[in-house]
This record gives structure tokens, C-alpha cells and sequence, in this order.
């Protein structure tokens, strides 16, 4: 299967861990990923709050510059660039917005190919094949699948599982033996890119939904977005300081389980690489050291 | 609050943001579910009253306008179909645009620039340019030094996991960006038509 692959930039910035976890899972699975060549950045959070037409132009770029490397399907991991992708493709359908954007970004813009997240790649394997693959069943993970905003928001847009109970990332960890808690925020918002910007109401945010999956039995949290990851994993230290409780919840990315179940050690997927690790190795040692222990 | 007797809609919002504002019934569903509500001086219904109200001015100069962080369930949830995300967005677009941007949101401003002007630069963002700049710009406003550190003991952390890059990322073709930028620029037209109907 050949994929063409829109990293974004987080996925080539700060949040190489999750290009790594997906070129190794995907890997495994005879998926070759190869990069949409001179890819440019989506705008983000910044485009769509500060210029409606960049916010259409940059994207546009990206998926015309997919198409004249014939790739059919564009796999963008991160959600909001996926998102954005996709309202290009929504726009096009008028053919006078087409042409525009086809000269703003001087390629040819058809608004054919395909964009997949990477619970629909995953789903593309197809549920029985990765069930043969899994090597080491995800016996002992309770997991609480966090599916944040833009995978399934807007829904006229992404047309992706339902937007207010999504089961998606349940099916896949269940097919590869693990459980899955039912908890509240698994469609909350994490505050996404107010990082920096405002870093109060990012932890306020990620103290909720770690705490409810907490409280709702998880012993981990999957997500797949990078930004999701950064605010749930990269930040729980500043949130357990904030807000003096100890969550010692594991983040992982959804490629992360899938390639733990397939038998790819931490080591390969980048799992060593998070800020609250238990330096798991395999999924059976990554599922023992569980929360609660020394990271 | 006085009101202008004159009600507008708010054409030129309703035109960039897609959405009929008329629409809204003030069920206040989008303020129910929107997770920073409680951090807003106006909250989501609120700023579609003042639209319907033609109070735009209001509107743009609250700073609950840069609190929202675009998580979209507002819009899902509507049930008159108006996209209240899409709205603020337009909100903030003009904010910016007209000087009228709250001061009490300038750190959000300062971001949302920074990071739109590195793009403008790299084609793609390079995160080390993008704090640097960042910090500086709050700094020039703020004048709070302690915002410049702040977070600075992340740095080896990231470091030691090999996520913080010293080399810059770049796309190969920047000027074909920066080409892009100027036919998006705030003087060029908008485009030919809205993304969706506006008479939805």
C-alpha cells in the first residue's frame, strides 16, 4: 500500500516521537509512507483565527501538490491538518473556488485525493489482518481513547464516526486484546495550540480529562493527535504540580498500541522518548509497569 | 447596554464566517458545551446577540474572542446550523485587521502573529524562531521578563529527547509561500465564493 504522507510540521518538529511510532508500526505493516515532496505548513490555529483565505490556500497547496505526485490518498496523522485538508476538498466542489485556489497556489487543484486520519489507515488494513499480526495481546491495558476535537469535529466536514460517541479507536484496541474504559471527556478539548499562548488554560483542560480517565478506571491514555499528546503527556507534570495530585497516566499514541501489540519494542516507536514513561519495552512490560510506578 | 436601533446582521461577518447569524435562537447550547466559557466576559451566545444587535463593535473588541481554542463543538452542536467556531474566527480576523484587538489578549495575539509570520518565512514552522520571536514580542509588550524563562527549564528535558531541533526546518520553495501570502493578503479580494452557502 502506497500512501502519500503530509507529516505537518509538529510531526517534524517537537513531536517526532509520533513520526517515528508511525513509520515503525506502519512499517510493520507493509505500509511504505512517502512524504507529498515540499510540503508546506497547514497555518494551523493561526490561519484560520487571523486570514479565512490563507487559511484555505495554505492547505490547498498541500493537496495539489499531493495530486501532482499521483498519489491517490494523502495520510495527514495530525488532525487539524487533516481537518484543513478536508474543508479544501469540501471547497472545491464550486468549481469557481477551484480555479482560484488553483492559481493562488500555482498547481493544479483537482480536490480528488483521498485524506485519511490515522484511525481509517488503520481501518484500511482492516481489523482481521492486524488481529493475525498481534504478537503480544494488549491483555492487561485499560485504556482510555481520547479522540479530542478535529478528528471528528466539524462533522459535515471530516465525516468521520459519531462526533458525539465515537467507538472507532474502541474497535481497533479491543481487536488487539485490549480494554477500554467508557469515560466522559473522550471528545473534550484539550486547549490544543494555547500551549504557549496560554498555558492556564491548557492544564486546566488536561487536569480534566486525565482525571476523568482516572477516575473511569484507565491505566493509559491513546491518542492520536500531536498536539493532544503534548498537552496530556508533555504537560502532566506541570498539571500534577498545578493542581497537587500525582496522575502517572501514560499517553500513548494510537500507533504506539498497534505496534506494541504487533511485537515493536518501546525502544523502536519512541515510547522511551515521552515525558511520563515507564521506559516500557514490549507491551507486556509496558502494560506491568502500569501507573503508579517510578518514571 | 445602548443599543443602535439599527439591526445589520452583520454582513461582512456572516459573509466570512459561511453562517447566518439571523439564525441563532439563543438556546445557548454552544455556550453549554464550550470548555473556556467560564474564562470569557462574553460568552458565545452572547457575541451572536450583539451580531444580531448590529453591536458588532462590541463583539470585536471583547477578549473572550481570543480565549475560544477552536475546538469546534459549538458549530457540531447548533442546532440552527450557525457556525459559531467559524464566526469567531471572522470576529478575530477583523479584530486584528481594524486595531481593535483587546490588550488583555495580546499574549494570544502576539502567538497567532508570531506563528503566521514563521510560516510566512519557512514555509514550514521552526519552533526554536517561533518561541524566540514569540517571547520577545510579549516581552515588548508586557514588559514581564519572567515571561521570557518561563518554560526555559523544558528546554534540556526536550533536548535530552531528542524533540528540540537546532537545525532549521524549511520547506524548499519559501518564496512560492511567500507568493501565496500576498494573494491572501487583507487588500486582495476574498474568494470567489463563501465555503458555504451563506443562506444556509
Amino acid at each position: 500500500m502506497n500512501i502519500g504522507y503530509y507529516p505537518g510540521c509538529a510531526l517534524h518538529g517537537s513531536s517526532n516521537d509520533y513520526d517515528q511510532s508511525l513509520k515503525a508500526c506502519l512499517g510493520a505493516l507493509g505500509i511504505s509512507l512517502q512524504e507529498v515532496k515540499d510540503w508546506i505548513c497547514c497555518g494551523a490555529t493561526a490561519a484560520h483565527s487571523l486570514n479565512h483565505k490563507l487559511a484555505l490556500a495554505l492547505p490547498a497547496r498541500n493537496l495539489a501538490l499531493a495530486e501532482r505526485d499521483g498519489f491517490k490518498e494523502v495520510f495527514a496523522p495530525c488532525p487539524l491538518c487533516s481537518m484543513q485538508l478536508l474543508k479544501v476538498r469540501k471547497a472545491v466542489a464550486d468549481d469557481s473556488v477551484r480555479q482560484e485556489l488553483s492559481q493562488i497556489v500555482e498547481t493544479e487543484l483537482r480536490g480528488e485525493a483521498e485524506v485519511l486520519n490515522l484511525i481509517q489507515v488503520f481501518e484500511s488494513v482492516g481489523l482481521d489482518r492486524l488481529k493475525t499480526a498481534v504478537k503480544q495481546p494488549l491483555g492487561s491495558m485499560s485504556a482510555a481513547c481520547y479522540y479530542g476535537c478535529l478528528l471528528l469535529r466539524p462533522p459535515d466536514v471530516v465525516k468521520f464516526d459519531d462526533f458525539e460517541q465515537p467507538n472507532s479507536m474502541e474497535t481497533l484496541l479491543t481487536a488487539l486484546g485490549a480494554k477500554t474504559v467508557e469515560w466522559s471527556y473522550k471528545t473534550e478539548c484539550c486547549g490544543a495550540g494555547m500551549t504557549m499562548a496560554s498555558e492556564d488554560t491548557v492544564l486546566e483542560l488536561a487536569h480534566k480529562i486525565l482525571t476523568n480517565a482516572v477516575e473511569h478506571g484507565a491505566n493509559c491514555v491513546v491518542v492520536a493527535c500531536p498536539m493532544c499528546h503534548v498537552n496530556l503527556d508533555m504537560k502532566q507534570a506541570a498539571v500534577e504540580r498545578k493542581y497537587g495530585k500525582k496522575l502517572d497516566l501514560t499517553v500513548y499514541y494510537l500507533s504506539d498500541v498497534v505496534g506494541l501489540a504487533l511485537g515493536l519494542s518501546g525502544e523502536q516507536l519512541g515510547i522511551d522518548r515521552h515525558f511520563v514513561t515507564h521506559a516500557p519495552t514490549t507491551a507486556k512490560t509496558a502494560i506491568a509497569a502500569g501507573p503508579g510506578s517510578e518514571h | 447596554m445602548e443599543l443602535s436601533g439599527t439591526i445589520t446582521h452583520s454582513a461582512r461577518i456572516e459573509s466570512l464566517a459561511g453562517s447566518k447569524i439571523a439564525n441563532c435562537y439563543q438556546c445557548g447550547k454552544c455556550t453549554a458545551g464550550c470548555p473556556v466559557a467560564s474564562h470569557m466576559d462574553l460568552v458565545p451566545n452572547q457575541l451572536i446577540r450583539l451580531l444580531q444587535l448590529g453591536r458588532d463593535d462590541l463583539a470585536l473588541t471583547s477578549p473572550s474572542i481570543w480565549a475560544c481554542v477552536s475546538c469546534l463543538t459549538c458549530s457540531a452542536r447548533c442546532p440552527k446550523q450557525v457556525d459559531c467556531a467559524a464566526v469567531l474566527d471572522a470576529l478575530r480576523e477583523f479584530s486584528l485587521r481594524e486595531g481593535k484587538a483587546s490588550p488583555e489578549a495580546q499574549i494570544v495575539v502576539a502567538f497567532q502573529q508570531a506563528f503566521l509570520d514563521n510560516i510566512k518565512r519557512n514555509g514550514r514552522l521552526n519552533e526554536l524562531e517561533l518561541i524566540a520571536r514569540f517571547k520577545l514580542a510579549v516581552l515588548s509588550h508586557t514588559r514581564q521578563l519572567a515571561f521570557l524563562f518561563k518554560d526555559a527549564g523544558l528546554a534540556p528535558q526536550l533536548m535530552s529527547r531528542k524533540k528540540l531541533h537546532l537545525t532549521s526546518e524549511r520547506a524548499h520553495d519559501c518564496e512560492v509561500v511567500g507568493r501565496i501570502y500576498a494573494r491572501c493578503a487583507p487588500s486582495q479580494p476574498v474568494l470567489a465564493a463563501p465555503v458555504e452557502a451563506v443562506a444556509k
